[in-house]
């Protein structure tokens, strides 16, 4: 079937087959290996993207759900070559270990704190429920989103 | 994993969707597809042909108007953010907000919710306590099933082959005071236990007491020994503590149990949740 998606502000028309799942669109088909699948199960939340801005676990939607959307993926988060300051966050606070989970967890906080502004560090625990960290660097993780909130506004 | 092949088809409106599941005997509704893909990729379901209804805008709309009705496609984040939903029965908006994460939130709907009938499911507790009605649509008309009826099993409802919910109404339940307690599994978040609490009350007498649990048992059930040990008793902690042994020996032997909470686990738990869910209620 035909899809037409808007990635990261640019316009793709493909043919897919209707069980192709979002994620291996974006990876294989697009070659946006950013994104990683980590459960494959709709556990770990490390495929999650933004379809019209929500975030989204991309192994759990079919391309062709996709059809008219626009999405953002991990590759798409820097404006003109400068960092977002979620991504500055993760490295300032050293918010990674191996980076497997980062992608998914750097989207999840994106698009949680556009509806928590002024996050505690408990609602960002709450907030990031949907990701794990498999080498547990949650702490971390934790700072690095408050410190994105702080220089955000929030 | 991908799951078995199948057809795709988007639905531009009901009567389509319905047209196609009359013809089309192995065909499956697609709304969020947060149950019915991780199902479909582990192939526990291979249907010839998914439907895809999530693009029918007529089924996402949330309004309050003498009753309060919730389209089918309504997502649970809709639902956990509604003013409306807050202010005509906020056990439903908290139980909401309680479901999986922020990503499951956002895309898994009210009404595939209820259609796949997870015991372990939120929605269907809090629903049937408040005398929901689920509206649906087949290739014969519409019906009104109401959800103490409408849940029947494990992952199985009242709905015939071939009906589409619609929407689900929630009468006015303005005076009652109500509220969802939930244990969620540590890692999934699906319900553990839940209980819902939707209390009419008398000064400090409880009128009526309606009263569900979820995730403890096959399917949501309401607890109508506790209900009836409640009704006319002022809600001191005897009457709490009688109340929840009631609803402990009417769950009995239909405590399910699995290994990360066996059954009398979860039995003993369905008494503290409903104590829990009525001291919120009472707040
Ligand atoms: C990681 C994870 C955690 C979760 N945690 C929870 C939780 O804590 N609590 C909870 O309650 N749920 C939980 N869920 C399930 C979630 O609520 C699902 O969104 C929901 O069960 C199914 O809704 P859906 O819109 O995704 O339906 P789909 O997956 O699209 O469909 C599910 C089934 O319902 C049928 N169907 C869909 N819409 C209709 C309709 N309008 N009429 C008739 N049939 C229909 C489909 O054909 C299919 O058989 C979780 C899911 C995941 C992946
Ligand atoms: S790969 Fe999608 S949730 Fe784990
Ligand atoms: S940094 Fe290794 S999985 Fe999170």
């Amino acid at each position: 079937m035909k899809i037409s998606v808007k990635i990261n502000g640019k316009t793709v028309e493909r043919d897919v087959d209707p069980r192709m799942l979002l994620v291996h669109f974006l990876r294989d088909e697009l070659g946006l290996t950013g994104t990683k699948v980590g459960c494959d199960t709709s556990q770990c939340g490390s495929c999650t993207v933004h379809l019209n801005g929500e975030a989204l676990k991309s192994c759990t939607f079919f391309a062709v759900q996709a059809d008219g959307a626009e999405i953002t993926t991990i590759e798409g988060l820097a404006a003109n070559g400068s960092l977002h300051p979620m991504q500055e966050g993760f490295w300032e606070k050293h918010g990674l270990q191996c980076g497997y989970c980062t992608p998914g967890m750097i989207m999840a906080s994106v698009a949680f704190l556009k509806k928590h502004a002024h996050p505690t560090e408990e609602d960002i625990r709450h907030g990031l429920e949907g990701n794990l960290c498999r080498c547990t660097g949650y702490h971390n993780i934790v700072a690095a989103v408050k410190a994105a909130s702080e220089k955000m506004g929030g | 994993m991908y799951p078995a092949k199948f057809d795709y088809y988007r639905a531009n409106s009901v009567e389509e969707a319905v047209k196609l599941l009359a013809e089309n005997s192995d065909a499956k509704l697609l709304a969020g597809g947060h149950s019915l893909i991780p199902a479909m990729k582990l192939r526990l379901t291979q249907p010839a042909l998914l439907i895809d209804i999530g693009k029918i805008d007529s089924l996402k709309n949330i309004k309050a108007n003498g009753s309060l009705e919730i389209g089918a496609l309504a997502t649970h984040a809709r639902v956990a953010a509604s003013a409306d939903v807050k202010k005509w029965f906020p056990a439903l908006a908290n139980a909401a907000s309680l479901i999986g994460d922020q990503q499951v939130r956002n895309f898994g709907t009210i009404g595939g919710n209820i259609a796949h009938a997870d015991p372990a499911s939120d929605p269907p507790t809090v629903l049937i306590a408040a005398g929901a009605t689920i509206h649906v649509r087949g290739a014969s008309g519409t019906r009104a099933i109401a959800a103490e009826d409408f849940f029947v099993d494990l992952f199985t409802t009242a709905l015939e082959p071939g009906e589409v919910v619609t929407k689900i109404e929630i009468p006015n339940l303005s005076g009652r005071k109500s509220a969802y307690a939930k244990m969620s599994h540590p890692a999934s978040r699906y319900a553990i236990v839940g209980v819902c609490a939707v209390l009419s009350m008398e000064g400090d007498t409880c009128k009526e007491a309606r009263l569900v649990v979820g995730g403890a048992v096959a399917h949501a059930t309401r607890l109508s020994e506790a209900e009836a040990v409640l009704k006319g008793k002022k809600l001191d902690a005897a009457a709490l503590k009688a109340a929840a042994d009631a609803a402990i020996a009417q769950v009995g032997d239909d405590a399910m149990g699995d290994i990360t909470a066996p059954a009398d686990y979860r039995r003993a738990m369905v008494g503290q949740y409903l104590q829990r869910a009525i001291q919120s209620a009472l707040g």
